[in-house]
């Protein structure tokens, strides 16, 4: 693992955009990474001033009240609403959604 | 007789001439499709106007008048921001990911008020996907501030803000992820209510940052506030974060008479950032409450200072997987052309975000990426509940904290929408409360050259009884509440 040191000066390459662009499944034009890459620096800047802090022993927050996730009984409650759904959706056919071609 | 012109009426004053029958559900519909009709091709306050459900709607109210079913709201005219589902309607939330995007199903929110018999006159436009804090980053266009038209009216609820505070309905719907009803609600002169996480239903409510994100009003008074959110809180099924504690009878307990209250102010919230003569106008409305017989005392929020960084570690983080769902294939955008299925989504979500959302996206992926997932998210958590912690410590001396809402009055359009930091500052004093899931309000507090601010409360968890009544009582001895922008009076 990193030091924290090393967080603080974080400041994003225009190969590190690439990398994270393909990661987040976002296309990006070669004219957009510099800007890109120079506003998420700046975030991570802002964002850096967190490593300062020390959170020895403090328990990160799960829930802002402190209350367990409700949990329901194991049993179906929902109706099937397929084509209502579907209705919704770019190509289907016959209750399929259609994409592009992903087995060569 | 009615003395101010029927949309500068509360909701609570509209209530009241339905039951006494001075006005019906239907002409009180006509008048508001009439102003937006007139009057929003200025503001761009509205997505998608449902004129036809709407005096469908009135109809039905009026008939449920007649027939002794109302309930307070049966006939009140309200909008919806763009991020709640509706059955049967556009639902797009500020994106072009979502502009053919018509939802089967109606958020609970939604539902809860349709029961009740309100008249949703359309959706209301907002920040793409509830990510900014001018409602610049909408695919429909900036929305303009009544007050004046060159100028941010707030956001990521900044349609449902100047449609209220222009007069084009009578109260509105809107989310606070980070500060995105108290904010708004400041820069155009409403009342503001954020209650607790889990107070009010998630379900149908498109996801930002589930763990700060939460449904609420903006009206032109506390009494609204507590008219709309006695119907709209309580437990939903559908949402797992949901709160089963019993809503309290909020439009009752406003009105019972003041107790004494004691107010701490976090010194640390007039820091430099904070306009000279905003933080005058605060003071001044920490003395209203001195003279109502509250004590004023200062509360350390130590961390506080924190907020920011912690926010755009763990909201992004939230976002980067709330929005992996836009994929382009069961619903929403879809790019032509691609030739496998990764080209595929990469264009989709290329051509479907706006490049704030973009930003987020990539911020959020950054942080939780292999190896700096401690480093950021965990320390970012970790940080979050030593804020929480601050609030928790202040509220065992004190009834309710107040502020600042925002550093400054309205700014102009395009002035910050170039610097992702500079607008994330906007919201410096309203994250902490998201963040430590607490219930806030921002209520008008005065003027700054013509420009209204606003004065932040924050309660202790599920106290919006006792926030709103504060807030009420200050709205007895004062009248920036009732201030109109002069062109929509």
């Amino acid at each position: 693992m990193s030091t924290a040191s090393e967080f603080c000066a974080v400041s994003l390459t225009p190969e590190d955009v690439k990398k994270l662009c393909a990661l987040a499944r976002l296309e990006i034009g070669p004219d957009e990474i510099r800007d890109l890459s120079a506003k998420l620096s700046d975030i991570m800047r802002l964002v850096g001033e967190l490593q300062a802090q020390d959170t020895q022993g403090v328990d990160p927050m799960a829930h802002p009240l402190e209350r367990p996730q409700r949990l329901r009984p194991d049993a179906v409650t929902e109706t099937n609403a397929r084509d209502l759904y579907q209705a919704n959706a770019p190509l289907v056919e016959q209750g399929l959604y259609l994409v592009p071609k992903v087995i060569e | 007789m009615l003395k101010r012109a029927m949309h500068e009426k509360t909701l609570t004053e509209l209530s009241d001439a339905l039951a006494a029958k001075q006005i019906s559900a239907r002409e009180l519909t006509e008048h508001y499709l009439g102003r937006i009709e007139q009057l929003d091709a200025d503001l761009n306050a509205f997505v998608t106007v449902t004129a036809e459900q709407a005096l469908a709607q009135a109809n039905a109210a009026d008939e449920r008048r007649a027939g002794g079913t109302a309930t307070a709201l049966t006939g009140i005219p309200i909008a919806h921001k763009d991020i709640f589902c509706t059955t049967g309607i556009k639902t797009s939330c500020g994106s072009r990911m979502l502009d053919n995007f018509v939802s089967p199903y109606n958020a609970s929110i939604v539902a809860k008020l349709e029961d009740a018999g309100v008249v949703m006159l359309g959706k209301t436009n907002m920040d793409e996907f509830a990510m900014g804090s001018s409602n610049e980053t909408s695919f429909y266009g900036p929305v303009r501030n009544p007050w004046d038209l060159e100028r941010v009216p707030g956001g990521s609820s900044g349609g449902s803000a100047a449609a209220v505070a222009a007069g084009l309905c009578g109260g509105a719907t809107g989310t606070d992820t980070g500060g995105s009803i108290r904010q708004p609600a400041a820069l155009t002169g409403l009342t503001g209510l954020k209650p607790t996480y889990g107070r009010a239903s998630r379900y149908g409510m498109i996801a930002f940052a589930s763990s700060l994100d939460q449904a609420g009003t903006l009206t032109r008074s506390a009494a609204d506030a507590a008219l709309l959110m006695q119907t709209m809180a309580g437990f939903d099924a559908n949402d797992s974060t949901s709160l089963a504690d019993p809503v309290p009878d909020y439009v009752t307990e406003i009105e019972s008479p003041w107790e004494k209250l004691r107010i701490g102010v976090p010194e640390n919230f007039f820091d430099d950032g904070l306009d000279a003569e905003n933080a005058a106008a605060v003071r001044a409305s920490l003395d209203v409450f001195e003279k109502l017989g509250a004590t004023i005392k200062s509360v350390q929020l130590e961390h506080v200072h924190l907020s920011v960084p912690v926010y755009y570690v763990v909201a992004p983080a939230e976002a980067s997987s709330n929005l992996s769902r836009y994929d382009g294939v069961r619903f929403g955008h879809r790019a032509e052309g691609a030739d496998d299925l990764i080209e595929f989504y990469m264009r989709t979500r290329a051509e479907g975000f706006g490049a704030e959302v973009k930003r987020r996206i990539l911020t959020g992926t950054y942080v939780l990426s292999a190896g700096y997932y401690d480093a950021y998210y965990l320390q970012a958590q970790k940080a979050r509940q030593l804020i929480a912690e601050d609030f928790k410590r202040a509220f065992a001396d004190v009834d309710l904290i107040a502020g600042p809402t925002t550093p400054t009055p309205a700014f102009p359009i395009g002035q910050k929408v170039g610097d992702p930091i500079e607008m994330y500052l906007n919201d410096i004093y309203t994250i902490g409360a998201n963040l430590a899931g607490l219930p806030a309000m921002s209520i008008p507090c005065g003027f700054v050259s013509g420009l209204p601010v606003g004065l932040q409360l924050i309660a202790p968890h599920l106290a919006e009884g006792r926030l709103l009544k504060a807030a009420h009582h200050f709205q007895l001895h004062t009248d920036w509440h009732r201030q109109v922008p002069e062109a929509y009076a």
